[in-house]
C-alpha cells in the first residue's frame, strides 16, 4: 500500500512540475507598433530598448457621471471594447460572452472591464447606467465610458486598433468591429479576440491568468 | 378462402391507419418539419444574436424565448411583434422587460410562419404547426 502511494505522489509532483514549467514559458505577444529608444545606463554605457505602443492618457465620464482615467485600471489587466446600447447586431453577443468572463473574474481585483460607447448622441451616462444595471454588472469592475466622438473614435482606431465608423446606410448606423482587446498593467495590448466568437472569448479567459502571471515575481 | 383474404386486408388497412395517425400525432407533419428547419435558419440569421443560441436572451436586456406560457398566450401577436418590432413593458419569465426590438419589415408571411413554427417548438415550446395563412390573418390585426 505504501509503495504505490509514494509512487503516485512522485508522479503527481512530476506532472505538476512539467505543467508549471510549460506555463512559465508561455507568454502573450505584444501588439501594436513598436519603436526603439537609446537609453543611457547608470554606468554611462548606452543600450537600445524597444518601446511598445501603449494606451495613451484618457479621461471619460462613466455610468455614474464621474470621470475615469488610466488610474481607474492601475494594477489591473483589463478588457476593452466598443459598443452602443441600441446596437441591433453584434453587441448583444459580445456582451453575452464578456459577461461570462466577468463572472469568472468577479472576485479578482486585478481584472477590469471597459466598454466605450460609440453612440455619443444617445448613450449618455444615464443610459449607460441603466444598461449596466440590466446587464447585471453595475459595479466598479466593469466601467462604461462616454466621451466625445473625436476622443472615442481616435482612441478606438489609433490606440486599441479597433475600427469604428458611422454609416447611415447600415441599420443601426454605427459600424464597428467586435474585438475584445486585452490590455496589460503597462497599458500594452496583449490580445485581441473576436467578441462574437464564444471560442475566442474562452481563450481570452484562459489568457488572463497567463498575463497576470507575468506580474507575479 | 376469399373471405379470409378480405378480412386480412381490412385488418391490415385498419392497422396502417392506426399506425399512420399515431405517427402523425406523436411526431410532426412533413410541412411542419420543413417550416421548422427553415425557421431555424432564419432565426440564426436574424434573431440569435439577441435572443441567444439556446433562446436564453440576455440578462434583463433581452427576454428569453423559453417562457412557454408567454408564447402561447401571445400566439396571435407574434407575427406583428416580429414584423413590426415591439417596445414597452412586458413580463416574460417572471421578469419585467422594457426594451425595444427592431422591426423586420422585409419578412414575408411565409418567413414569419416558419420563424414562428421554430420559436414555438424550440426551447421547451411545443405548439405545433403555424401556417402562412395564420400569419397573414394575424397581421391584419396589428396595432
Ligand atoms: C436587437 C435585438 C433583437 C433582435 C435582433 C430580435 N429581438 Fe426579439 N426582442 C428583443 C427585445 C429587446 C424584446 C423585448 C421588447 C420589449 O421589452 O418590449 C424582444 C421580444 C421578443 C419576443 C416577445 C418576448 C419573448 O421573449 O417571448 C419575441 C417572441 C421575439 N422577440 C422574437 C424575435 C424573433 C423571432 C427575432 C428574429 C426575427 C427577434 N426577436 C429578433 C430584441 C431583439
Amino acid at each position: 500500500m505504501r509503495f504505490p502511494s509514494v509512487c503516485s505522489l512522485l508522479l503527481f509532483a512530476a506532472t505538476i512540475g512539467v505543467l508549471s514549467s510549460c506555463k512559465e514559458e508561455k507568454k502573450l505577444p505584444i501588439f501594436g507598433m513598436r519603436d526603439t529608444k537609446t537609453v543611457t545606463l547608470a554606468d554611462g554605457t548606452t543600450q537600445v530598448d524597444t518601446v511598445y505602443q501603449t494606451i495613451p492618457d484618457f479621461s471619460f465620464l462613466n455610468q455614474d457621471s464621474t470621470y475615469i482615467n488610466n488610474d481607474t485600471f492601475k494594477n489591473k489587466v483589463y478588457v476593452a471594447d466598443f459598443f452602443f446600447t441600441s446596437c441591433p447586431s453584434i453587441c448583444p453577443i459580445m456582451h453575452r460572452n464578456m459577461k461570462k468572463v466577468y463572472e469568472e473574474y468577479k472576485g479578482n481585483p486585478e481584472v477590469g472591464f471597459l466598454s466605450h460607447t460609440i453612440d455619443f448622441k444617445y448613450d449618455k451616462p444615464s443610459v449607460l447606467k441603466r444598461y449596466a444595471a440590466k446587464l447585471g454588472v453595475d459595479d466598479q469592475k466593469w466601467q462604461f465610458a462616454y466621451g466625445s466622438k473625436e476622443e472615442i473614435y481616435t482612441i478606438a482606431e489609433k490606440s486599441y486598433l479597433v475600427s469604428v465608423t458611422i454609416d447611415s446606410t447600415q441599420k443601426g448606423m454605427y459600424v464597428h468591429q467586435g474585438w475584445l482587446v486585452l490590455v496589460d498593467k503597462d497599458r500594452r495590448i496583449r490580445g485581441a479576440y473576436d467578441g462574437t466568437d464564444a471560442k475566442q472569448v474562452e481563450q481570452m479567459a484562459k489568457d488572463i491568468p497567463v498575463l497576470l502571471a507575468e506580474y507575479k515575481k | 378462402m376469399k373471405r379470409k383474404h378480405l378480412l386480412l386486408s381490412i385488418f391490415l388497412l385498419v392497422l396502417t391507419g392506426i399506425f399512420y395517425s399515431c405517427s402523425r400525432e406523436g411526431g410532426t407533419s412533413l410541412e411542419q418539419d420543413m417550416y421548422y428547419a427553415n425557421g431555424r435558419d432564419l432565426y440564426i440569421q436574424h434573431c440569435q444574436n439577441c435572443h441567444g443560441e439556446k433562446g436564453e436572451g440576455l440578462e434583463n436586456l433581452i427576454p428569453p424565448l423559453t417562457d412557454t406560457t408567454y408564447l402561447k398566450q401571445n400566439r396571435n401577436k407574434l407575427a406583428c411583434y416580429i414584423k413590426n418590432g415591439m417596445e414597452g413593458k412586458i413580463s416574460v419569465d417572471g421578469r419585467m422587460f422594457d426594451e425595444k426590438m427592431p422591426s423586420h419589415e422585409e419578412f414575408t408571411d411565409i418567413d414569419l410562419a416558419q420563424l414562428i413554427v421554430f420559436i414555438t417548438n424550440a426551447y421547451g415550446n411545443k405548439q405545433g404547426m403555424y401556417t402562412t395563412a395564420e400569419a397573414a390573418a394575424y397581421l391584419q390585426n396589428c396595432k
